[in-house]
């Protein structure tokens, strides 16, 4: 890549910090230079958050149905998996995984019901109403 | 409490904590394209098997922590590496560490980095800082990808330490041991050695998801991915392979640019005119890499999206292993003095 090709496309990170590139000079030699951002990044991270913005909406309508309890919604929320969710907890992948159907939900005491609600940092009746604040 | 400390900014995290360190410990001579080569940190695999917020594993770079581990090691530089089960533990040890007048790397998490934009907070946890002071309860941060220092609070700190998942940090902590003047003739040393275990990593890893190999194989999926996938996730697929080749860290090009500073650089130590014109086979493949990206871009935002775009797409791989390929047996032929 040579110093004048180097992208300057607006972006989310552009308007907190530059990122260094590595480009070449005229005389072919390796020096750093500032970049913006380059649309081709921009676009690759907003498909990913399409996806995620997807998959929420999908969760959503799941829990809707009574075919997933709530926590499914948040988990998509916070861009999580069951393995991530189990870590933060310290519930089994197993535990996760009956929790995520209404049946397992239904049955959680209060205590359990309070890690799922400090992890994804709302009310016991909120995580249960599925109301999520915005961030 | 702050220590007197520079802030470098780098393009990837564990170069740029890496030479930052030993910077502070002496080593003048390093930076971050140094770092890298000698570190051996150009590599590429794909993982078919794990997914990655769910999409491909793909990585252009060796292993977390491994460049700081070799970098030290090839310069003879003793390091300490800790990891905890208590939080507490890891704060006081933290502490300690400031107090001693020593700046040190953590290993964190993106997901509640505060400072970081909300489109990059993923569930990521190999991202490296350096916690260089404490005011109040604010602890200073250098994070080598931001232009200027910035700051956590004791909580917020501890929060990204103790990220879960993959690659949990489990308040993960190391720096180098002892201030060391570093020679030019072991720069030399470790810049042969970084290359030699490149060589190995890249054209002889085991299996065929790793190295040149690993390349070849995943062009060779892409051309598959717009039947089994269907279009809307064989995009999703290809943005997340850009993510990983481009996204803040990589210097441009999947760290080819970087690698092709590094030759130069090794170049300027070595005298070898070999290293010089390999330097341009690197920085030609990162060229490829880029128009990839371009490629990749038209099909994941719907511009394109027919199978011979597909076939485009994973023609670019194909080019940049071959030069790849070339490149690292040329390095390989190098008749090094003794």
């Amino acid at each position: 890549m040579k110093k004048e090709d180097i992208p300057q496309d607006p972006s989310a990170l552009g308007k907190i910090t530059k990122e260094i590139c590595y480009a070449v000079d005229e005389t072919g030699k390796y020096g750093t230079a500032l970049s913006n951002g380059w649309e081709v990044k921009v676009s690759a991270l907003d498909k990913a958050w399409q996806d995620v913005e997807q998959r929420i909406a999908a969760a959503r309508q799941r829990v809707s149905d009574k075919e997933a309890s709530p926590l499914l919604f948040f988990m998509e929320l916070h861009v999580m998996d069951i393995p991530i969710v189990a870590a933060y907890t310290g519930f089994w992948k197993w535990q996760v995984k009956k929790h995520l159907k209404p049946s397992g939900f239904d049955k959680l005491s209060e205590s359990r019901l309070q890690k799922y609600a400090d992890l994804f940092e709302v009310s016991i009746q909120d995580l249960k109403t599925m109301k999520a604040h915005e961030t | 409490m702050k220590l007197d400390f520079q802030h470098i900014q780098s393009a990837h995290c564990e170069n740029g904590v890496t030479t930052s360190l030993l910077r502070h410990h002496g080593v003048n001579q390093i930076n971050e394209p140094l770092a890298f080569g000698i570190g051996s940190g150009l590599f590429f695999i794909y993982i078919p098997f794990i997914k990655i917020n769910n999409g491909p594993a793909i990585s252009f770079r060796t292993a977390p922590g491994l460049i700081f581990k070799r970098t030290c090691k090839a310069l003879e530089i003793p390091v300490e590496r800790k990891k905890f089960r208590s939080k507490a533990e890891a704060e006081k040890v933290l502490q300690a560490c400031l107090k001693a007048g020593q700046p040190v790397g953590c290993q964190v998490g993106v997901y509640y980095l505060t400072y970081f934009p909300k489109e990059y907070r993923f569930h990521f946890n190999a991202h490296n800082l350096i916690v260089f002071g404490k005011e109040d309860d604010n602890y200073l941060i250098s994070d080598p990808v931001m232009e200027v220092a910035t700051s956590l609070s004791s909580y917020e700190l501890e929060r990204v330490r103790f990220a879960k998942g993959a690659f949990a940090p489990r308040g993960q902590l190391y720096y180098p041991k002892e201030k060391r003047i570093v020679t030019t003739e072991q720069i030399k040393k470790g810049i042969r050695t970084g290359i030699k275990r490149n060589i190995r990593d890249m054209l002889h890893a085991h299996g065929n998801i790793a190295g040149i190999s690993g390349i070849r194989y995943t062009a060779k999926r892409i051309r598959r991915w717009r039947d089994k996938l269907g279009l809307q996730k064989a995009g999703s697929y290809l943005a997340q392979l850009v993510r990983m080749q481009e996204e803040i860290g990589t210097g441009g090009g999947g760290f080819r640019f970087i690698y092709a500073a590094f030759l130069q650089q090794a170049y300027e130590y070595h005298g070898l005119d070999e290293l010089a014109e390999i330097s341009k086979e690197f920085t030609k493949s990162g060229d490829i890499w880029r128009s990839a990206a371009v490629q990749a871009a038209g099909i994941y935002k719907g511009r394109l999206g027919s199978q011979s775009d597909f076939n485009t797409m994973s023609d670019f791989l194909y080019q940049s292993a071959e030069i790849e390929k070339q490149a690292f047996i040329a390095l390989s032929k190098i008749k090094w003095p003794a």
